[in-house]
């Protein structure tokens, strides 16, 4: 048992961010490993490198 | 490539590009520092930065021929002192002042329908010589990436110094020096085609190019400028991961190696992490605990992005006008 919860942060406007390294299983049953300190997992499913965010939730304008 | 293969020396003394230059490269030298007035110098041109870069590098790796100690010379920093004045005094003057940092991040965080600039081009259009030239050129940050926002560090305290390190610590590859992202920039040099050597292309290296990476020296190595240079970290870490997407895609396009493409791969996953711990960890903890900061934070932004703008406009009008964007071309690629 880890010594203290894993704790993750709904950021609301993009990813969930999700301390220390994480594995994670994917729907197909393959699983991903990230090492970082925080990893940021895409809720929007708008991301090109599923499951992590890339970015794309953010809002885009229109050229002035 | 591994470790092991990057040269360690330091490198050689570049060649000057005017007085000021010529001035600091004596002065470096041993032939004495007598800097000539700056009235008449450009602050952003190849003269005035190239000889703050050249007083700036004693700070990291040095250069071969020029005694370490020479890093705290009084004569070098005084030198080192005018060109600063002049250089953030123009800035000063070239960005309009502001203290709205969430006003100022919301506009970052918005990605534009029809983005422009060097990531769009050579998404697009570009071909692998433009990609290396902007690589060659970029090589004299990301060679020392994370290292002028590291002398922040102990101008920090509290969480925001906490979150700093925690995003400095990913641009160190958490503790995987493969993962080191200098390292993963010298990998897609090699497969390139290009020297992964410290400061190699310095002498091809304009201006624009220079400014953006004095700019963040002068922030680093100023306990006074701290706010800004926090506003230059987060310009870079909000805005990077869309323009590494497109680099990669890019690169793709051409089919480049995943050798050569990894280094902004991982710009797109970091980065996006990297813009929620700025955001959360880093700039939220900084403006409550020291509020004066705000004006300097944005200023910090603005800076890099109008330096960001003026080396985008560099390379597109050179590339459009089908030049060369370095100041001297780089040795034609191998045949494989």
């Amino acid at each position: 048992m880890p010594a203290e919860p894993t704790r993750v942060l709904v950021t609301g406007e993009g990813p969930l961010l999700v301390s220390g390294p994480v594995e994670i299983e994917l729907p197909d049953g393959g699983t991903v490993v990230s090492e970082r300190a925080v990893t940021a997992l895409c809720t929007c499913r708008r991301t090109r490198r599923p499951p992590f965010c890339d970015t794309s939730h953010r809002r885009r304008s229109k050229p002035q | 490539m591994t470790l092991t293969d990057v040269p360690v020396a330091a490198p050689p003394l570049p060649q000057a590009r005017g007085p000021l230059s010529a001035a600091v490269l004596a002065g470096l030298r041993g032939e004495g520092f007598a800097l000539p007035p700056l009235t008449d110098a450009d602050p952003y041109g190849d003269d005035l930065q190239l000889a703050l870069y050249c007083c700036y590098e004693l700070h990291y790796r040095g250069f071969a021929g020029v005694a370490d100690e020479r890093e705290w010379d009084p004569v070098v920093l005084t030198g080192r002192r005018e060109l600063e004045r002049a250089f953030l005094a123009a800035l000063r003057r070239d960005v309009p002042a502001g203290h709205d940092v969430a006003a100022e991040l919301d506009a970052l965080l918005v990605e534009p329908v029809e983005p422009a600039g060097p990531s769009v081009h050579l998404q697009r259009h570009g071909d692998v010589e433009q990609f290396r030239e902007y690589v060659a050129q970029r090589s004299l940050y990301h060679l020392k990436e994370a290292d002028p926002q590291a002398f922040v560090i102990p101008r920090l305290s509290g969480p925001a110094k906490a979150g700093l390190v925690t995003v400095e610590h990913d641009e160190y590859g958490a503790g995987r020096a493969e993962r080191m992202h200098e390292h993963l920039f010298a990998r897609m040099m090699v497969a390139l085609d290009l020297d992964p050597a410290y400061g190699r292309y310095l002498d091809a290296t304009p201006a624009p190019a220079l400014a953006e990476v004095t700019f963040m020296s002068l922030c680093g190595l100023h306990r006074a400028l701290r706010g800004a240079l926090v506003g230059q970290f987060a310009a870079v870490e909000l805005t990077s991961s869309p323009g590494s997407r497109r680099l990669v895609e890019g690169m793709q396009r051409l089919g480049l190696s995943a050798d050569a493409s990894e280094f902004y791969a991982e710009h797109v996953e970091a980065d996006a992490v990297h813009e929620q711990l700025v955001r959360r960890r880093v700039l939220a903890p900084l403006l409550a605990a020291e509020p004066a900061l705000a004006a300097d934070v944005v200023f910090g932004i603005r800076a890099s992005e109008l330096l960001a703008e003026r080396f985008a406009g560099h390379l597109l009008e050179s590339w459009r006008q089908g030049r060369s964007a370095l100041r001297t071309p780089l040795h034609p690629r191998s045949a494989r």
